[in-house]
């Protein structure tokens, strides 16, 4: 169906599933419970999760597929973060031009970044993007955001003022960014007893836009220019001496995951017009390979679930404070609860990268192949189907588990 | 190669909800039960303290983050109330906010702007936040304003001293309690007139962000008008941990003062670089060589050691200040904690009382009642002497200290010296001053 084979029409299927039941999903404890913290269905981390989901998607295209490891992707999305406010600056709130020139803008930067850094491969490739990248950020940080010609407005951030043009806008529509008018704010809440549910306008647009990135990415993947990209990544040189030129499909793999990066940045302005240097910065770019890696490098749905993991803990772990880890650990005797209150302390907070750390060690060492591998093994406890078999099932689906 | 065995069922079944799905956010538009965002509906309400636990303003932070816990305690009517006792206004009882006991949710801003408005926007969709406290740097200041204005909840700014935060880029939800760029250089400027002359050539150095920009641009204009001249203006940026390369060339540049636009541990490790150097016992164009670091704080005073002894630079409160509200804060302040507090602690202390307390005065807790009962508010006992919140701008005004690195520390927390109690008057401003010109207040947003 769609063009897709059985495998991957069920696996579009859980993706839109997962991606429109999400704020059911997200939040399964009853509010003012204690495991309430743990819940993440609220419009600002639903929307990061998709959003950096379309990230991931788009980097696993480049390095899942080519195996061409970019470590300079953030310039990309913080030039389609860039290019939406401006949208909104020049234009007015409607988030369809910013998106689309965030997209536009992005694929050309890409472009004149591919062309030079794809001269090399393996390593120096890496170091070429990651200097680009690093190059980027310090124009957006502070050469371009001086009070003479601000096009970045550096640290503090770009974003939009009551006196920019806004050719677009007129009074009728909401002072805030919109679909044609349907505010990306919006959030209709469901009560169901002691659950609430909040649905969002910015991000069912971003879930809509994430579902169709992935089908077009199955596609991507199955299509004969995706067996190309895969051939380069295989065995680069025997294609040249069967007579390929490889760059062409490096190059259109490498501007198209740069377009999937600036489609992402686009959506955060979308979301919250404000965009910051930060988001070009090199941990940036390495959040995204760490996202792909930890869901499953070369897998479809595994950048997806990576990105979900990291944004999981990033906003919902660096919240724990003291006082919740004192009212957990309340039912303990008063030195015991004091004494658990330092051993988790450092894990939780803003320790919440050592716990990452860990969990990316343990993932990256027992499960190599990611979350992906991971749930095979599960699969295959039910299914009672060895890993290997699967691998092989898997790999008559032409999907190669890395 | 569309081999499906789906039934009909379950395909119809999946597309329905689905297509619920995307149906439910376009035909319900934003909830609105109460007419504004997050209306506390139990017995509590939810206050959100937005600080920098990590990066360069993390102590400052940090220390923010114990005098708001110290707020919610005295607003409960826990501990010994310390300013509620003192404050000109009696409307707050020590039962909460109207009756509703508070609660608060920390986040960490990171000193980034997009970090802060996650962390914000989590506390505000997730936890329910009513207002937004603090925060230590004017870039997320500006930043986390803007999004609480388009999410029509209350910003209570913590340590900001941009021009631009009740400038350009001020925000009829955001209101500031801390003083300014403008203020330091008015209130600097005499003080360091007499101190080092009329004839001196100053070079800067400047975080680069709006906060350094415009108070920079402050101090260079109130120093040109006592006759110094400007050699260079240096950016630098945030993240910057090692400031020797920009310490080299002052020497060369036939400057006699120093001006170090930083604060944090910005301040802190380029005001030891220049010690390094040798700078303060060097003698250009006769005269000795002085540093000056425009904007102040304990934290930075005790980070920078001996380093600070007689550098002069201007503060928003300090806890030797004798009136009847420094003192109970600051004695409350340190039996909890054991330490006298930052200004920065002071002003987000300050500032959580004074939200609480328009609500307590305009009977809600809809932003729009809350900004109308803090504009044009006169108010006293709250450590800086009557002061006004100025309704044309949500400025604060009040005196400014200025401030001496001491010479003869008695412990590790008397560090600095009050030199001079700058009037009022003598740092007031008019709304449209060019420097704060350009941007628009706009109307308060109750949000939903």
């Amino acid at each position: 169906m769609l063009g897709l084979n059985k495998r991957d029409f069920t696996l579009l299927l859980i993706v839109v599933a997962l991606a429109m039941l999400a704020p059911f999903l997200l939040n399964p404890f009853p509010e003012g419970s204690a495991m309430a913290q743990f819940n993440a269905g609220y419009p600002d981390l639903m929307q990061k999760f998709v959003i950096y989901g379309i990230f991931a998607i788009g980097f696993n295209i480049l390095f899942g597929l080519t195996g061409y490891l970019s470590f300079g992707h953030a310039a990309f999305l913080g030039v389609g973060s860039y290019s939406c406010v401006w949208m909104f600056k020049l234009l007015g709130y409607n988030v369809m031009p910013g998106i689309l020139l965030s997209i536009l803008t992005s694929g050309i930067f890409a472009y004149l970044i591919g062309v030079v850094s794809l001269r090399r491969s393996g390593i120096y490739f890496s170091i070429l993007t990651l200097a680009f990248a690093q190059m980027s950020f310090a124009l957006a940080y502070s050469v371009l955001s001086n009070p003479k010609f601000n096009l970045t407005n550096g640290e503090t951030g770009l974003q939009v003022y009551s006196n920019d043009p806004q050719w677009l806008h007129s009074a009728d529509k909401p002072d805030l960014p919109h679909l044609f008018g349907l505010s990306m704010r919006a959030t209709h809440e469901m009560q169901l007893g002691a659950w609430q549910f909040q649905f969002n306008v910015g991000y069912y647009l971003c879930a809509i836009i994430m579902v169709l990135a992935f089908y077009l990415s199955i596609r991507i993947f199955r299509s004969p220019f995706g067996m190309m990209l895969r051939a380069v990544k295989s065995n680069n040189t025997r294609m040249y001496y069967t007579g390929l030129n490889a760059r062409p499909y490096t190059l259109a793999a490498f501007v198209i995951s740069g377009m999937y990066a600036g489609l992402a940045g686009g959506l955060l302005s979308a979301v919250d017009p404000l965009a910051g240097a930060e988001r070009m910065q090199w941990t940036a770019s390495g959040e995204v390979v760490l996202m792909t890696i930890l869901g499953g490098t070369g897998t479809l749905i595994g950048p997806v679930l990576g990105s979900g993991l990291i944004k999981y803990f990033e906003n919902i772990f660096s919240k724990i404070n003291d006082s919740v880890l004192h009212s957990w650990f309340s039912f303990l005797p008063d030195g015991m609860e004091d004494f658990m209150v330092t051993i988790v302390h450092p894990f939780v907070g803003k320790g919440w990268h050592l716990t990452l750390g860990v969990l990316f060690m343990l993932i990256v060492i027992f499960l190599p192949g990611g979350l992906v591998q991971g749930g095979q093994k599960i699969r295959g406890l039910f299914t009672g189907r060895t890993e290997a078999e699967q691998a092989q099932a898997d790999a008559n689906q032409s999907t190669p588990a890395e | 190669m569309s081999k499906s065995n789906f039934t009909r069922r379950g395909l119809l079944k999946t597309s329905a909800a689905a297509g619920a799905g995307l149906a439910l956010p376009t035909y319900l538009s934003a909830a609105s039960h109460s007419g504004y965002t997050n209306a506390p509906s139990g017995s509590t309400v939810t206050l959100g303290f937005n600080v920098p636990q990590t990066g360069p303003y993390a102590e400052e932070g940090l220390d923010e983050l114990r005098a708001q816990e110290l707020a919610v305690q005295h607003l409960n009517g826990e501990g010994d109330g310390g300013m509620l006792n003192t404050f000109s206004s009696k409307a707050l009882k020590g039962n909460g906010i109207l009756g509703k006991k508070v609660t608060f949710v920390s986040g960490d801003t990171q000193t980034k702007s997009d970090a802060a408005r996650a962390s914000a926007k989590s506390m505000i969709e997730k936890d329910g936040a009513i207002m937004i406290n603090g925060g230590s740097s004017s870039g997320v200041a500006v930043a986390v304003q803007g999004l609480c204005q388009d999410a029509g909840v209350i910003f209570m700014a913590g340590l900001t001293h941009s021009n631009d935060t009740t400038g350009k880029d001020k925000k009829a939800n955001g209101f500031r309690h801390f003083f300014n760029g403008y203020m330091s250089a008015a209130a600097l400027a005499p003080v360091l007139k007499n101190a080092y002359g009329s004839d001196r050539r100053a070079y800067h150095l400047t975080a680069d962000y709006t906060w350094g920009w415009t108070q920079q641009e402050s101090i260079a204009a109130a120093t040109e008008a006592i006759g110094w001249e400007t050699v260079n203006n240096v950016l630098t940026p945030l993240a910057s941990t090692d400031f020797s390369s920009y310490i080299a060339p002052v020497l060369n540049s036939g400057a006699d003062v120093l001006v170090l636009n930083h604060y944090g541990g910005n301040m802190v490790n380029s005001l030891s670089n220049a010690i390094e150097f040798d700078l303060l016992s060097k003698q250009v164009n006769g005269k000795n060589f002085e540093i000056v670091v425009p904007l102040y704080s304990e934290l930075m005073a005790a980070g920078a050691g001996d380093n600070v002894k007689g550098v002069i630079g201007s503060m928003n409160w300090n806890w030797q200040l004798q009136d009847e509200g420094s003192k109970a804060f600051t004695k409350s302040f340190g039996e909890k904690y054991g330490r006298p507090p930052s200004n920065s602690a002071h002003t987000c202390y300050v500032q959580t009382l004074l939200y609480a307390d328009a609500c307590e005065r305009a009977g809600t807790f809809n932003p729009c009642g809350v900004v109308e009962a803090l504009e044009d508010f006169d108010f006293d006992g709250l450590g800086n002497g009557p002061t006004t919140y100025r309704g044309a701008d949500h400025q604060c005004f009040k005196d400014v200290l200025v401030m001496k690195g001491k010479e003869n520390p008695t412990n590790q927390y008397d560090t600095l010296e009050i030199v001079e109690v700058t009037p009022r008057a003598q740092v007031e401003y008019a709304p449209d001053h060019p420097m704060f010109a350009g941007g628009e207040l706009g109307k308060c947003n109750p949000g939903a």
